[in-house]
């Protein structure tokens, strides 16, 4: 039936012209068909009804197909022209049909949306992810922000010779500066490394210069308070070139505390005593949380001790076989707790190793 | 180190408040650690005269009197003291007044009568007898003197002073002296320093030589021994300002001679000693080694016995001082004695230090010792004495003494450069600043073009090159000077990490990304756990490392493995009803080559996983594991076989082998641990040693074309006895599924009604592809029926 529906009869003149051929009551009967269609098509609720009513019309014993039935009855000469004007016929209901079908499903598609509605308020499927400790959060901190200044990364044994750990950082047997750190000991020759400076002798004995090395690890002293830990991290610097000075030294610091801090923190160099510097400085910086106007956590000073530092005693460049006439260096060396604390404002330092579940996601953010 | 500011005051003349002097301080590398103002709360206590007392007419052990306090007027005080009188005058506290430790005092009411303030004892106002003559009877404080009434007693007393407590770093020893610290008091205002009087007058005729014989048998530890004789002293109590000063820096006043001793120990940072003539038998002082097995009782009454690793001070038949620590009770100071030898020497730093610290006896002596004394104090602090004995007139000073030297006195000469000192500064200090400074701090400076000659003082034994006038000069101009500069003179270096460090950090990263959250436990366990997790004796795990001096049991050997801590945590958090939780930490096992340790031990990275919580059950870790290979390891062999290790569950653990290798262990703890933990539920851990799996690491990406044509798939559910592992179904169809088999993955397993006793159902799912063609039906029925016929041959399975 499809391949009678031209399209230049698919308006209503064309029909209407046609019509005249037509006896009378076969046009009356077209105009009735039309008619109750429209009419059948505005009690219509559901598509299933309107696909009732599309059998009725259009199906195989539809009012329109039975129509076909009495094409005998047409004389030969008009047989095509009534067949075409039945097709014209089916066409135009099928688009009173296909009109409301439209309007149907798209109001039974917002009645489906409309049950399928949810609160979009509730909470959604929970995604598990897990985060590093804070302490190596901090430690990666620091490796990227000396990273990107040209460090390399180096770690050392965590037990150590006596030499590496004190003697070859000027540290003899019964120096006082020992008293310094209170030292585990597995044998009179063999410790558990109390600072991480030890990177720094394993780096000069195999490298020459230029060197820039930051040494993060483990270190272990014999302490056990709300501030001191048996074992913690530290993190050496190193840099060994020609023409290194103090000056490198607060620069390099500057950088890096900006990028462990905030922009705004600046540094401050006060001389102290570490054997394997000379000179050695303490450096603070401006408190985090008060931004130097003085607080609780830097006890109304405005400034915060983090590291110890300094330009690399002649002796250690020596000791390394490095020529201290031709090159010199600095050193500094970071405690990641000291840093951690302060950043995330925690008091305690045993709280970084309890490993409460509710305090290590606390640091899911990044 | 404690510094009395009206001790400084002595040598130094100090214009600046304290706190600015604290604060110039801090900057130039003397940090004061604590400022105590000692006596600064006492207030409103006033000097009275007890008019009148009488007895309280309600109590039988309380006194009224009547005071008259000078421009407070005349005051009614109830007191239960019974060291009072009429006329005398004592410390008043008044109304709203406050004693030395902060406590208030008010008007009250005792048994019925008013009483308008407080008599005060010395222990009140922070005094003893040491300060002030009777201040510390048990009872109150009489005042000698007669003050203005009404006048308040800290000020007439001079109870008042600040007292720093400087924290000295290892190089200065020279700074363990109340001189010493003026010193730099004088650099940092820039004033003189007025040196202490070292004059005195010898007795004609007395001689310490014709007295005694004194030697040294051991130069290496006695580098210097002075011995000087004292005769007819006449023992007794020190004058009060050396009392006072004494108290101020803590110590108590025990006689005029030892007080000297102590008196020079703090002013000057030299040690001494004083000996009573009559106890050293057969006049002689030797300086030796100890014999082994020699005993010596200490000042303290403790007795040590010696060995040859310690030097001791000998008259010619038994040792009378333990060198450097503290002098023997046998030749003590007495009351009785009439002549003294003092001792002014030096010992070897480190050998007093070991000495010290091997017989558990420090003093402030052995702790000077330790720090280093320079050759020059020991004469300084010699002088100091004799003019002390000289000063207070109490003996007859020899006109000659031992000196014992063998070691060079003198001064430290650095010849350097301007340019040198300024390159380690970084910035260009100008030569008049330069002279400047270090004369302040008592260095002799000749400037000659860019040639500098520095001659440190005696005292500056730290001084040895550039550097450590460079340390100098910016530590006095101040360090607010350094400019900072960007290694302006470095040259460039590629940092970061290196592959494996990336490597781990990935590894890392991956986990987090299944959401383990990362631990930090401590390196060291207890001995125990080695026991209580059932590492075999003969295991790498048992083979352990043991801390000397550890902080207790539980943190004295070194862990072979992580899971003892994993678990501890797992329970601490089960414990605070944190129900569920991935953990994982990375950090390294320590295993010794030989034990006791030859060399240093092997330390390597392990990764330890923990699992709690509804969800988590075998093979949530194994999925972990599983993805840990996939990304890390892909084209490896990987085999699980149930584990055999103790501390796990023995039937639901396995091994991770990888081409061959055991990496590690995953599965359930063994509920028997789980329960000594106190875990109430099961917990699931892995332990996989990251060096020995890196080994197989072969993620490197290289792109794999993929197939044009369509991908089929099948599945399968066959019947097989319950022993047969999936692992083995796996390895069947893909070894006979043909070129074309893609994948096989399981989507169930089945045991239970419509299934025979003992056998289980699994179904799967096939994929077939082929990079050349269009599969037919027919070559996959092929590939499927071979499947099935080797299935049925190899592990009896029925197609279902």
């Amino acid at each position: 039936m499809d391949e009678l529906g031209g399209n230049a009869f698919r308006t209503p003149y064309g029909l209407g012209c046609l019509l005249f051929f037509m006896e009378d009551n076969m046009q009356e009967k077209f105009k009735s068909i039309i008619g109750n269609a429209k009419i059948d098509v505005e009690n219509v609720c559901t598509t299933k009804e309107l696909n009732e009513l599309k059998v009725k019309y259009l199906g195989k014993s539809g009012e329109i197909t039975s129509l076909l039935r009495g094409m005998k009855d047409v004389s030969p000469e008009k047989r095509s022209e009534f067949g075409k004007m039945v097709n014209d016929l089916k066409v135009e209901v099928s688009e009173i049909f296909d009109k409301v079908e439209k309007d149907l499903k798209e109001k039974e598609l917002m009645e489906k949306f409309k049950s399928e509605a949810i609160d979009v308020t509730l909470p959604g499927k929970k995604i598990k992810t897990g985060n590093l400790h804070p302490i190596n959060i901090v430690k990666n901190q620091v490796i990227n922000a000396f990273s990107g200044m040209g460090f390399e990364i180096f770690e050392g044994p965590e037990i150590e010779t006596d030499y590496y750990c004190f003697q070859a950082l000027n540290i003899p047997k019964d120096h006082p500066a020992r008293d310094m750190q209170d030292t585990f000991y597995i044998d009179e020759d063999i410790v558990l490394r109390s600072q991480t400076s030890t990177g720094q002798i394993r780096v000069m004995e195999k490298k020459k210069p230029p060197i820039k090395i930051l040494s993060p690890g483990r270190v272990y002293r014999s302490d056990d308070d709300a501030s001191h830990s048996p074992m913690f991290h530290q993190c050496e610097g190193l840099v060994v070139d020609k023409g290194i000075s103090l000056c490198d030294l607060q620069g390099l610091l500057d950088e890096f505390v900006k990028l462990v801090f905030d922009k705004q923190t600046k540094t401050r160099l006060r001389p102290s005593y570490f054997p394997f510097t000379e000179p050695s400085v303490e450096v603070d910086v401006t408190c985090s949380k008060c931004h130097g106007k003085g607080c609780s956590l830097c006890k109304g000073t405005g400034w915060i001790e983090i590291l110890g530092a300094g330009i690399v005693n002649k002796k250690v460049l020596e000791n390394c076989g490095i020529d201290s006439n031709e090159y010199s260096g600095l050193a500094f060396g970071l405690g990641i707790e000291r840093v951690t604390m302060i950043k995330y404002g925690i008091t305690d330092i045993r709280t970084l190793f309890e490993n409460n579940v509710k305090f290590l996601k606390q640091f899911d953010r990044r | 180190m404690k510094a009395p500011l009206s001790w400084l005051k002595e040598y130094v003349d100090i214009c600046v408040t304290p706190e600015e002097l604290e604060k110039k301080l801090f900057s130039c590398g003397l940090e004061v650690e604590e400022t105590i103002y000692f006596g600064k709360n006492i207030d409103k206590i006033v000097v009275a005269k007890i008019l009148k007392t009488e007895k309280h007419p309600n109590a039988d052990k309380l006194t009224v009197a009547q005071v008259d306090a000078g421009k407070y007027g005349q005051l009614q005080i109830i007191t239960a003291a019974t060291n009072i009188f009429e006329g005398a005058l004592v410390p008043v506290a008044l109304d709203g007044s406050t004693l030395f430790n902060g406590e208030h005092i008010y008007n009250g009411q005792l048994r019925g009568l008013p009483s308008y303030g407080m008599f005060c004892s010395g222990e009140e106002l922070g005094i003893n007898d040491d300060f002030y003559p009777g201040a510390s009877v048990n009872g109150i404080l009489i005042l000698k003197e007669d003050y203005p009434l009404g006048s308040e007693v800290k000020e007439v007393l001079g109870i008042e002073d600040i007292i720093f407590d400087i924290n000295i770093t290892a190089n200065r020893p020279d700074c363990q002296s109340i001189l010493g610290i003026a010193r730099e008091v004088a650099a940092v205002l820039d004033k003189p320093v007025k040196e202490p009087a070292y004059d005195y007058v010898a007795t004609k005729g007395v001689s310490t030589v014709n007295t005694i014989k004194v030697s040294d048998l051991a130069t290496d530890l006695c580098p210097r021994y002075m011995a000087h004789y004292i005769k007819d002293l006449k023992i007794g109590e020190s004058p009060m300002w050396m009392k006072k000063r004494l108290f101020r820096a803590g110590l108590r006043s025990i006689s005029n001679i030892v007080d000297i001793t102590n008196y020079v120990l703090l002013e000057i940072g030299q040690p001494m000693h004083a000996f009573d003539l009559n106890d050293l038998e057969g006049n002689q002082i030797i300086v030796r080694r100890a014999n082994n097995g020699e005993k010596i009782v200490t000042l303290d009454e403790k007795e040590f016995a010696l060995s040859e690793n310690n030097l001791v001070i000998c008259d010619s038949v038994k040792p009378v001082a333990l060198a450097g620590v503290m002098g023997g009770l046998n030749s003590e100071i007495k009351e009785t004695t009439k002549d003294v030898i003092f001792e002014c020497a030096k010992f070897a730093r480190d050998n007093v230090r070991k000495t010290a610290r091997l017989l558990g006896q420090r003093t402030d002596a052995s702790s000077r010792y330790e720090k280093g004394i320079d050759a020059n104090s020991a004469e300084v602090g010699l002088k100091r004495a004799l003019h002390l004995i000289y000063q207070l007139n109490i003996g007859e000073i020899a006109e000659d003494n031992y000196d014992l030297l063998y070691e060079k006195v003198e001064n430290k000469v650095i010849k350097t450069t301007i340019s040198k000192i300024n390159g380690v500064l970084g910035i260009v200090v100008p030569n008049a600043v330069i002279e400047n400074v270090l004369k302040r701090l008592g260095f002799g400076v000749e400037i000659c073009g860019d040639d500098i000659t520095v001659t440190a003082p005696l005292y500056r034994d730290d001084i040895e090159d550039y550097p450590d006038i460079a340390e100098e000069v910016i530590r006095e101009y101040g360090y607010e000077h350094i400019e900072p500069t960007m290694l302006k003179t470095a040259r460039i270096t590629a940092g970061g990490l290196n592959e494996d460090q990336q490597k781990i950090a990935d590894f890392k990263t991956l986990l987090t990304g299944y959401g383990f959250n990362e631990i930090i436990t401590y390196s060291f366990v207890s001995e125990k756990e080695y026991d209580l997790f059932g590492f075999d004796k003969d295991s790498d795990e048992y083979k352990y490392i043991k801390i000397m001096n550890p902080l207790g049991e539980d943190l004295s050997v070194m862990r072979t493995s992580l899971l003892p801590s994993m678990c501890r945590i797992i329970a601490s958090n089960i414990k605070r009803k944190n129900n569920e939780g991935r953990l994982f930490e990375f950090a390294k096992i320590y295993n010794p080559k030989t034990l006791p340790l030859k060399e240093l031990p092997v330390e390597s990275d392990v990764v330890s996983l923990g699992l709690f919580g509804a969800e988590e059950d075998f093979f949530t870790v194994k999925g972990v594991v599983e993805d840990l290979i996939a990304n890390f390891a892909p084209t490896a062999d990987v085999k699980y076989i149930t584990s055999n290790k103790k501390c796990m569950h023995p039937t639901r653990s396995a091994d991770i082998m990888i081409n061959g290798e055991c990496v590690g262990f995953f599965g359930e703890l063994l509920p028997m641990i789980a329960d000594k933990l106190d875990i109430d539920k099961r917990v699931y851990v892995a332990e996989i040693k990251y060096d020995k799996f890196k080994k197989h690491f072969d993620g490197k990406i290289q792109f794999k074309q993929i197939s044009k044509f369509p991908t089929v798939e099948r599945d399968l559910a066959v019947t097989v006895d319950k022993e047969v592992s999936w692992a083995d179904i796996v390895d069947v169809a893909k070894a006979n599924g043909g070129d074309s088999i893609e994948s096989v993955s399981l989507f169930d397993v089945y045991t239970g009604d419509q299934i025979p006793e003992g056998k289980k159902s699994m179904a799967f799912n096939m994929t077939f592809v082929s990079m050349e063609k269009t599969l037919s039906v027919e070559e996959i029925d092929k590939n499927i029926s071979d499947i099935l016929a080797a299935l049925k041959e190899k592990l009896g399975a029925e197609l279902r």
